[in-house]
């Protein structure tokens, strides 16, 4: 390393001053520039949704949030079925996906032997590296029969009298993007939640099972109760990510815009809609309209991100602090 | 877990009916949590394996240098798809890669502590902004009014992998140790220079990871294309200001269609695809693995 720099000593007289004394502002000042294309990047990106959207916005107002008519041939267009799939995929997923993520961090911090870790680590993380389309592919051919045959007949023999495991099982619908989305969930929600458990003082640990805890006491008095705004801040930021998924919803979901009590049924989100659209929309008004759901998605998912962004970031700032800032009486002793 | 039967006197591991419940519900929680972590494996062995079986039957040589054929005729391929995504993720990568790693250096080293984070923050917002909208964003800057191109859909790409490499490279760039730097400034080397001939080349490891994993992450993304750089003409396409074939939008097509031909199809072109983007994942953390030790090896 040390060999590169010996030609540029400081002594080497005025021909290199005027292309020293350049190098710094110009590489400082193209660092700059690239800083201010990334901020600008985002605020175009805001901008231009919401402009595209104004046409729409202007006619329908707010009301296009409560609407649930999208009928491009007489021009009426609204979002709450939209609405209603993006929340009850998105949360449907969280809820399954949260106990999971949760579970596989514990796993790879407390339990699995050290040379595993890293590997399964690895392969949980490689689930969220399958493209969108090839998960949605695979949903279509594969998960869509298993559903609509085992799964769903099941789940409506037992819990059948539940409105929502009522109906006639299909391979498309709501419980298709569930699981579909899912699957793309925990690979973030887990690898974030390893990492705030990762934080909790080994000497918080330590003392729980010197006092006799079992390692699931454990866990369960110092690992969550400590990581507990670390694994909502996880949990939001996998929100945002099933919120705007688009392609593997798209592919599953099977595209009737309703609101139904039950997860069998077919639906919409917002992003599915808006990719499903991709070579239909024709009139401004449509393509408006479509910009008019992607603000929505983008101000849902901006406002999860941020949120999700500052718990996580809380969480690692304490890291060095955490002793004293341990949100527990046994925090003590260090 | 069996000694108390060889010490029953001792109090600490007396086996009563309470210890043993705590015990049983202990060992339940930790068989629950390995399941968890056995069924997310199980669930990407799932996926892969499927992709293969049904991918390597339909895979041949025809279908990676056929472009695609009219509906119902045989022997179509994937050529100008593959040809249409290496020059997006191409384009994308040569936007997104220069600018992304000088962000870093600038959050890295120029920057202020507040600045810096305002940077990354807007670049983390950046990263959750969902593709589609995205593919909507530069749908209404470039393709409005015009016509959907390959230029649109690689900005639309470049967009989405900024965030991801300026990110990684100040993770990289701020893992350099101090003593380094100081070495070179010590030295009399100016700032540009130690960024440039000490900084960059330690760090150089694990920014290309950064951005092989952003390649690997827009070489698969459809949502971005669809309004970009979807619509496209027959045969291989190798100018950007027209729309250009992609191998994930190739698929989603595909899947729409119910032919057992262009399923089989679908699959093999999902076969490329995964492969793909697994080796460059698995490929770029074992390049991250060696250039860390190899920036810990220099403290």
């Amino acid at each position: 390393m040390a060999a590169s720099v010996t030609g540029s000593p400081a002594l080497s007289g005025a021909q290199r001053k005027l292309g020293d004394r350049l190098g710094d502002p110009i590489l400082r000042g193209l660092t700059t520039l690239a800083s201010i294309v990334g901020v600008v990047v985002l605020g175009m990106l805001v901008y231009k949704v919401f402009e595209l959207a104004d046409e729409s916005f202007s006619r329908f107002g707010l009301s296009f949030v409560t609407s649930s008519e999208w009928n491009p041939v007489h021009n009426q267009f609204g979002a709450a079925d939209f609405l209603f799939g993006t929340a009850v995929t998105s949360f449907g997923a969280l809820l399954v996906a949260g106990p999971i993520s949760v579970a596989i961090a514990i796993f790879l911090t407390e339990l699995a032997p050290l040379r595993a870790r890293r590997p399964v680590a690895t392969l949980v993380e490689l689930l969220a590296a399958i493209p969108s389309v090839v998960l949605g592919f695979w949903g279509i051919i594969v998960l869509a029969p298993v559903i609509s045959e085992t799964i769903e007949p099941a789940l409506n023999s037992v819990l059948g009298w539940i409105p929502l495991f009522s109906g006639t099982p299909s391979g498309f619908g709501l419980l298709p993007a569930i699981v579909i989305l899912t699957i793309m969930t925990v690979p973030i929600v887990s690898a974030v939640t390893r990492d705030v458990f990762e934080t909790v003082p080994t000497e918080l640990k330590e003392g729980a099972l010197a006092l006799g805890a079992t390692r699931w006491e454990m866990v369960r008095m110092v690992i969550l109760p400590y990581a507990r705004s670390g694994m909502v801040g996880a949990l939001i930021l996998g929100l945002g990510r099933a919120l705007g998924e688009a392609i593997a919803v798209t592919m599953v979901i099977g595209h009737t815009p309703q609101i139904t009590a039950s997860l069998f049924g077919t639906g919409d989100t917002l992003a599915s809609r808006i990719a499903s659209e991709y070579q239909g929309a024709t009139t401004s008004l449509q393509i408006s309209s479509l910009a008019y759901l992607a603000a929505i998605l983008l101000v849902l998912a901006l406002i999860a991100n941020a949120i999700a962004r500052l718990i996580v970031s809380r969480t690692s700032l304490r890291v060095p602090a955490a002793p004293a800032g341990a949100p527990h009486p046994a925090g003590a002793p260090q | 877990m069996s000694a108390p039967a060889t010490t029953p006197d001792s109090p600490l591991l007396r086996t009563d009916a309470r210890l043993r419940r705590r015990r049983a519900i202990n060992r339940g929680m930790e068989a629950l949590a390995t399941l968890a972590a056995l069924v997310a494996v199980a669930v990407l062995g799932i996926v892969v394996v499927s992709v293969l079986r049904e991918g390597i039957s339909a895979i041949n040589l025809d279908f990676f240098i056929h472009s695609e054929v009219p509906f119902g005729q045989k022997g179509g391929g994937i050529a100008n798809a593959i040809v249409g995504t290496a020059i997006l993720v191409g384009l994308a990568s040569a936007m997104a890669v220069p600018i992304g790693i000088l962000i870093g250096i600038h959050s890295a080293e120029f920057a202020g502590p507040r600045t810096a984070s305002a940077v990354r923050f807007a670049l983390d917002i950046l990263n959750g902004v969902p593709t589609v909208v995205t593919g909507i964003f530069v749908f209404g800057l470039l393709v409005i009014g015009h016509e959907q191109s390959g230029w649109a859909g690689a900005i639309a790409l470049a967009i989405i992998m900024l965030p991801i490499v300026a990110r990684a490279s100040h993770e990289v760039l701020v893992l350099v140790p101090g003593t380094l730097k100081e070495g070179g400034l010590a030295l009399g080397a100016t700032r540009w220079r130690t960024v440039l001939r000490i900084v960059l080349p330690t760090a150089a490891g694990g920014m290309t990871t950064g951005a092989l994993l952003a390649v690997a992450r827009v070489a698969g993304e459809t949502a971005p294309l669809l309004f970009t750089s979807a619509i496209v003409g027959p045969g291989v396409l190798t100018n950007p200001s027209q729309a250009l074939a992609s191998i994930p939008v190739r698929i989603f097509e595909l899947s729409e269609s119910s032919s057992k031909e262009q399923h089989a199809e679908a699959w093999a072109a999902a076969l490329l695809l995964i492969v793909f983007v697994l080796l460059l994942n698995v490929f770029a953390r074992a390049l991250f693995g060696r250039s860390s030790r190899r920036i810990g090896s220099t403290r």
